[in-house]
């Protein structure tokens, strides 16, 4: 970034806590907000539209629900799977109960389904912290995969049992199931994306956020406060379960076009998790970088490969994919434990007193 | 000193009677860590808790503000008695305070930090929050205005951006401070706040100590283990020692006593 916090005064609080309250800053988020709306849909192929920039802006939305929970509250969870899988289960059932409903309220009553389930499921976490808190939401994971694919009442008694994405429009566009346009697909989930990580920025950074960090930070002094442990910590957990649902509707509605369990199994959990980790605890930019990073890593290497002409079998691709993913994690962690977002942060400072930094 | 009349200005500070601990007992296990402690604490005045480690001083604070529930006796606070006090009501009722060890929320930032001391304050919904609008947008600015203030008293201006994990103790101490005076307390309970500092770090607390008190009236209950600190800040001082109290009175009154000299230089039983 080529600017300077330099010369920037406030003069009233309501500037100075503005979201952005760096002008050039402004500017560069709105323009990228811009670029992705107005001309990825133009330059875009299809490729990238359906297999890299829908999955990761819905992976994203997942980040930043589980990034509310982890990194902002401080509670570690494993059940990020299930509770997608609740939103694309009930999400499901809603649109077909009630087809002539618009599908953004199937996709946000998808996300409130998943918020119930996930304030109950994170009811332990007022007893148990930490590692033994992960264990709990385990049981989240697979009781709720294993009850959804046992019950032929969620998938509408469906033969397959994997029944797909219901076609729904919006302004006249097809935007979920395997017949719609990509780039409608896209702009759908992009505004949904848009909103709700600014809706986050917001409830993160006001009281309930507050509420969050302290009980993260220090959760006897918190509650010495008068903040109370048993509403903060469940509100983290519905709130956080509202986003994994939204995420788990759009996944299956507009990437999968199909309802199935193992999209959601315990590996979709650690996924999620990684991005926070990578990109940042505590960061909605992480949350957006991570996923960017974990989800098109080996897509990356793969090409890599082809691309350097070599050849080697499928399967040996697969597996030093693996190792070099694994390495580069490990890597991230120990040059920068606090995830891609502290680089940027710390980039920027370092900008900021560029060529003099003393 | 015990003989001369009290300053006019001292008079007027002190009120009548804001709380009062009865016969408060608190066991852990086996160890009796407070048996039958009773003292009152007066409106507007510095009461000063003293006693050797171990004595029970930090217990006592923490049964005042409900962090420990006594098993027997109640806490008398502004004419409603309870039995045992509870953290939320403690807190909403305007009792603050401050850690011996540093009990910051150390990832976020100084403002961020003081901004929580008014969490009992804020009534925006969830939605108003989540859309950064109406009373969501209108107490973040309007508290912000106060947190400002605390942070102008407290002199901390310049790290009012800085996240508290990266600060000195000194200031660390000082941020905590500044987080228990943004909920505007009646009774404010600082837990050693001058503990590990150099001396100048001390003067400079014990001149917030003494403005909080003159300036808004706060109650304030200290504990302190510099007895220079203590004679000069309190106006009256409970002595405990292995959980009983062992005097209590003004500065010169305690030093004169005894039982506190006794256990203070140790003294051989036979």
């Amino acid at each position: 970034m080529f600017y300077r916090e330099a010369g920037v005064f406030k003069t009233t609080y309501s500037d100075d806590m503005a979201l952005l309250p760096i002008p050039l800053d402004k500017f560069f988020v709105l323009s990228v907000i811009a670029f992705m709306v107005l001309v990825v849909p133009f330059i875009a192929s299809e490729y990238w539209l359906e297999s890299i920039l829908i999955p990761v802006l819905i992976l994203s939305l997942a980040a930043i629900g589980l990034n509310i929970l982890t990194g902002y509250a401080g509670q570690l969870s494993l059940g990020t799977g299930a509770f997608m899988a609740a939103g694309a289960y009930l999400g499901y059932k809603f649109v077909t109960a009630f087809p002539d409903i618009n599908i953004v309220v199937g996709v946000l009553v998808g996300g409130l389904a998943s918020a119930m389930i996930g304030a109950v499921f994170g009811a332990p976490s007022l007893r148990i912290k930490g590692f033994y808190l992960a264990v709990t939401t385990l049981a989240a994971q697979f009781f709720l995969i294993w009850l959804f694919t046992k019950q032929p009442w969620f998938v509408n008694y469906s033969i397959s049992g994997v029944p797909t994405a219901p076609p729904r429009e919006i302004f006249g566009f097809l935007v979920t199931g395997a017949e719609s346009n990509e780039t409608a697909r896209y702009l759908f989930v992009l505004s949904f994306v848009i909103v709700f990580a600014l809706i986050a920025r917001n409830l993160t950074r006001g009281r309930i956020g507050r509420s969050w960090m302290a009980i993260r930070d220090m959760d006897i002094a918190a509650e010495l406060i008068g903040i109370k442990p048993l509403q903060t910590k469940l509100s983290a957990f519905a709130i956080s379960s509202f986003y994994c649902g939204m995420a788990g509707a759009l996944w299956a509605f507009c990437y999968i076009n199909i309802v199935e369990p193992s999209a959601f199994d315990i590996n979709r959990s650690f996924q999620i998790l990684f991005m926070i980790i990578i990109g940042g605890l505590g960061s909605i930019l992480g949350s957006f970088l991570g996923a960017a990073f974990i989800f098109t890593l080996p897509i990356f290497l793969n090409n890599a490969a082809t691309g350097l002409g070599l050849e080697v079998s499928t399967a040996l691709i697969r597996h030093v994919e693996f190792m070099i993913f694994g390495a580069m994690i490990i890597f991230f962690l120990i040059v920068e434990p606090h995830g891609l977002a502290r680089m940027w942060s710390i980039a920027k400072e370092k900008l900021r007193m560029w060529p003099f930094p003393y | 000193m015990s003989g001369v009349a009290p300053v006019s200005g001292q008079a007027e500070r002190i009120g009548g009677e804001l709380l009062r601990v009865d016969n408060v007992s608190l066991s852990f296990g086996g160890v009796k860590a407070l048996s039958e402690i009773s003292f009152d604490i007066k409106k507007g005045e510095i009461r000063s808790i003293i006693g050797p480690n171990g004595a029970g001083k930090s217990s006592m604070l923490n049964v005042v503000n409900g962090f420990y529930q006594a098993q027997e006796g109640s806490i008398h606070y502004k004419g409603v008695t309870y039995a045992p006090m509870r953290p939320y009501i403690a807190a909403s009722n305007g009792i603050a305070r401050t850690f011996q060890n540093i009990a910051l929320f150390r990832g976020m930032s100084t403002l961020d930090n003081i901004m929580t001391g008014r969490v009992l304050k804020m009534k925006a919904s969830l939605l108003e929050q989540a859309l950064y609008m109406f009373r969501g947008k209108s107490e973040e600015l309007e508290h912000r205005e106060h947190v400002e203030k605390v942070i102008d008293f407290l002199e901390i201006q310049a790290i009012r951006r800085t996240p508290v994990g990266r600060l000195p103790y000194g200031l660390q101490k000082r941020v905590e401070l500044g987080r228990a005076l943004a909920a505007e307390p009646d009774l404010l309970l600082l837990d050693e706040p001058m503990a590990g500092m150099n001396v100048e770090e001390k003067e400079d607390m014990s001149r917030f100590i003494i403005d909080v008190n003159e300036q808004f009236g706060t109650t304030i209950a200290l504990i302190e283990h510099d007895m220079s600190v203590v004679m000069d800040l309190s106006d009256r001082v409970v002595v405990l020692d292995y959980g009983k109290k062992l005097a209590d009175g003004t500065p010169d009154e305690v030093r004169g006593n005894q039982d506190v000299i006794d256990a203070y230089l140790g003294v051989t039983h036979d």
